[in-house]
């Protein structure tokens, strides 16, 4: 890959290190329990706030005000649905193995692709994985084949072809 | 089952979550020239014929202490991959479980599964119970753990430049 832009390298490499600095997380008793029991089954109805604040024993204020700081703070995406892979338009994972004093530079390029959605490093030869989403495997291709291109690595491509895992929410405190 | 030009335009109001206000539904269904009711009706069918998996809080594991993340990859015999599939699928610590092709001679593991903890140790020792517990140990598997994170947000399925600009503006 042309590396055109070596002096981002040091400001990302900072930032995902501060990424990883331990902050204890303080949760209080109506935080732990919106993030542990409301994570599937989230209320159909005209009021699901004040439905949830009942079950919970709390006024339907507290629960909003409750999950926009949970928002805020980072520690919930939203409040909404997952949807099924494969389902809505077309997605693949996918793997480069790259050298690593360039693994920064092709992690941006490849980020900079609206279509990628989560890029992250691992420990193996194959270290950098992302997952690409597109409304069609055409435009998903297209965008494996850019990324091969720009950066002359073979691209690793693994579709989901069969899922075993019904998703019933992230396993906190498991 | 066939998406509706609706269904679309619902799916991009709502991928980026739903608004934090009181009558959250009816909120959408105000933008989308839809009734309160059509919105949950429609929401409930997107979820029966399985393509809105669960709908909910979706926690960032990482901000929540959850940073030692192992994807373990399994070169499972293709006669044993939907009962190993099944098998770890089942575990509670498990985080999806997934087949997945091939691609020789360069990545021979069929079968991708996750498993989040607070730290390393935890992790492999949750993997080591697995394959103890359901004799799993003549099953070639490797483990890699996440480093850093370049980038995740959720997946842009319908492009809608305007909705998601209403969405902001709708929590300040």
């Amino acid at each position: 890959m042309v590396m055109k832009n070596r002096q981002a390298k040091d400001v990302s490499v900072q930032a995902g290190v501060l990424a990883f600095l331990d902050t204890p997380v303080e949760l209080t008793a109506l935080e732990k329990c919106l993030l542990n029991e409301y994570q599937r089954g989230f209320p159909l109805c005209t009021s699901p706030f004040k439905l949830i604040a009942e079950q919970q024993g709390v006024i339907e204020a507290e629960v909003i005000a409750t999950l926009e700081s949970l928002q805020q703070r980072g520690l919930i995406s939203r409040v909404g649905p997952v949807f099924a892979p494969r389902r809505v338009g077309a997605s693949t994972l996918a793997a480069l193995s790259v050298p690593a004093d360039d693994l920064v530079q092709v992690a941006e390029f490849v980020s900079s692709f609206e279509e990628v959605n989560h890029n992250y490093e691992r420990e193996h030869s194959y270290n950098l994985w992302f997952v690409v989403t597109a409304a069609d495997v055409t435009h998903v291709q297209q965008v494996l084949d850019a990324i091969a291109d720009e950066t002359g690595l073979p691209v690793l491509k693994l579709p989901l072809e069969r899922s075993f895992y019904i998703d019933l929410g992230f396993p906190l405190w498991c | 089952m066939v998406l509706t030009g609706k269904d679309r335009e619902l799916i991009a109001a709502i991928q980026g979550g739903l608004p934090l206000v009181a009558k959250p539904y009816a909120a959408i269904a105000a933008r989308l020239g839809l009734s309160e009711g059509e919105v949950i009706e429609r929401l409930q069918l997107l979820q029966t014929v399985g393509l809105i998996k669960r709908m909910g809080v979706v926690v960032k594991h990482r901000a929540l202490g959850y940073r030692a993340n192992a994807m373990v990859v399994w070169d499972v015999a293709d006669t044993e991959l939907e009962r190993v599939g099944e098998l770890l699928a089942s575990e509670a610590c498990v985080t999806l479980c997934y087949q997945r092709p091939r691609r020789l001679p360069m990545w021979r593991y069929n079968l991708f599964c996750m498993i989040h903890g607070r730290e390393r140790g935890s992790v492999l020792r949750r993997l080591e119970q697995i394959i103890t517990h359901h004799g799993l140990q003549d099953i070639a598997h490797s483990v890699l753990f996440s480093g850093r994170d370049f980038k995740q947000r959720g997946a842009r399925y319908v492009e809608s430049d305007r909705t998601v600009d209403v969405m902001r503006r709708s929590h300040g």
